[in-house]
């Protein structure tokens, strides 16, 4: 009743509700692959405001309790789920949701690949989608093995030993068929992921030749610093336009 | 017959800058051409793209209409070489009849009579470059809508926005060939650094009284790039 102290939300006065309608600011796609002995992932580290390349330092790549994500997509909403794991992982620690013993840590990458479905999902559901398709890598609980999934904006969820988002799910995913073994090794791993990035470089206009690496292995995490890929320009140079009269030696 | 969907009166700060149709092929390109004593110097970025796909990374965006006249080509693919050629066969037309090869402003302004009569159909950013024996090196900037600008040096396509304040800053009348070379292999670097619709290599061209020369410069040796 008007008068009374409800302390409603309809009540106070309206928030302005932020809704992602379309993606502003992005990152093109992230590649993942399992090898002998762990899994490894790889993206750029350019962010894009629409067809201009804004930065090109942002990590696409990131681990949470010895889980590794990645993104693709809108990079605020990228920045939203890190914290929202963050906060969830920290929650679990603290033992409010479940009794733990030692060092292990709250959620397994396959966990976390469940509890981002059901977020992803949820948010899909109130048309208010997190505008960004997420590859999930790690351990996969006590059994040694290792995970790799993606989570995207409506909730989909895809397990595989190879991963690809964005234009990547085109171009790399062919070559990535084409080339996995389960023996592979981690140089292997590391080579085909590259190769994979090169042609993304050429083809995607919104790739870039400065990429990251993570792996996750029985040692433990380790997200490599940007480095540049080796690009090749062979055939394309010696293409000889036809019409060049006069030409001078 | 109009579109009721397509008109040259495209919003350049929008995704689709050119107005291009669904599947269309874009040049959305950075081209430039600038004079310099004794000529001028042309150059363009190598990538044809169709939204974010790069259909194409070693392009030739320097059109040849006759002799001493070229064309650097942004906007529609299709679009563009289809008017490039009728102005070629205009051009090849006129140096029979004339019997001396044809002005650049006459180039200029055919091209520009073309894209202006025909301004609510065509994506065509064109910038027409060459030398001819009554006025030298000259460059003009046919820009969509239909507007033929003569300009001391001009800029096109998407990623012309990154660098007009580079090249307002370095820009200089009556630079060598060397210099003006330089500046336009550095500003195409620059533009596709932060260009999405440009990239690949950066193909320039020298138009002088004694002939043309083709440079083509690998996009792993360019002057500048990546960004920070």
């Amino acid at each position: 009743m008007w008068g009374m102290n409800h302390h409603h939300r309809s009540s106070a006065p309206a928030d302005p509700k932020s809704h992602t309608t379309r993606p502003i600011v992005t990152g093109a796609s992230v590649l993942g692959v399992k090898y002998n002995g762990g899994v490894m992932l790889a993206a750029d580290t350019l962010l894009s405001y629409g067809s201009m390349a804004k930065t090109m330092n942002a990590s696409r790549l990131m681990e949470i309790d010895q889980t590794l994500i990645g993104a693709s997509g809108e990079y605020s909403d990228f920045q939203a789920i890190q914290e929202m794991l963050e906060a969830k992982s920290l929650q679990m620690q603290s033992g409010l949701l479940q009794e733990r013993e030692g060092d292990e840590p709250p959620m397994t990458a396959r966990s976390m690949w469940n509890y981002l479905r059901v977020v992803m999902y949820h948010r899909r559901n109130k048309m208010n989608p997190l505008w960004n398709s997420v590859v999930v890598a790690g351990k996969d609980g006590a059994t040694g093995e290792f995970f790799l999934g993606n989570v995207d904006r409506l909730g989909t969820t895809v397990e595989d030993n190879i991963m690809a988002t964005g234009f990547g799910a085109y171009m790399g995913v062919p070559l990535l068929r084409e080339k996995w073994r389960p023996d592979m090794d981690e140089g292997e791993a590391r080579a085909l992921l590259e190769d994979c990035m090169k042609v993304l470089y050429y083809r995607d206009c919104r790739a870039a030749s400065r990429i990251q690496l993570a792996k996750v292995s029985a040692d433990g995490v380790l997200i490599s610093e940007p480095y540049e890929l080796e690009t090749s320009w062979a055939g394309s140079t010696d293409y000889i336009p036809l019409n060049t009269p006069l030409a001078l030696p | 017959m109009m579109s009721a969907s397509h008109s040259s009166m495209v919003n350049p700060m929008s995704s689709n800058p050119y107005g291009l149709k669904e599947g269309e092929v874009s040049t959305g390109t950075t081209i430039l051409a600038m004079p310099f004593d004794g000529g001028v110097m042309l150059g363009a970025d190598t990538r044809t793209s169709m939204g974010s796909y790069a259909t194409s990374r070693s392009t030739d965006k320097i059109t040849f209409l006759s002799d001493h006249i070229f064309c650097l080509r942004s906007g529609s693919a299709a679009d563009t070489q289809a008017i490039s050629d009728i102005v070629k066969h205009y051009l090849s037309h006129l140096t029979i009849e004339t019997g001396r090869e044809p002005l650049v402003k006459t180039a200029a302004h055919l091209m520009k009579n073309i894209v202006y009569s025909n301004k609510d159909s065509l994506s065509a950013g064109v910038i027409i470059a060459g030398w001819d024996p009554v006025e030298g090196g000259q460059v003009f900037n046919v820009v969509q809508g239909g507007s033929c600008l003569k300009q001391s040096f001009a800029l096109g396509g998407s990623g012309s926005l990154f660098i007009y304040g580079l090249m307002d800053s370095e820009f200089k009348e009556g630079m060598t060939q060397d210099e003006a070379r330089a500046l336009v292999k550095k500003a195409i670097s620059h533009a596709m650094a932060r260009d999405g619709s440009s990239g690949g290599m950066v193909r320039t061209m020298t138009v002088t009284a004694e002939g043309n020369k083709r440079d083509v410069t690998p996009g792993n040796e360019l002057p500048f790039g990546p960004v920070f």
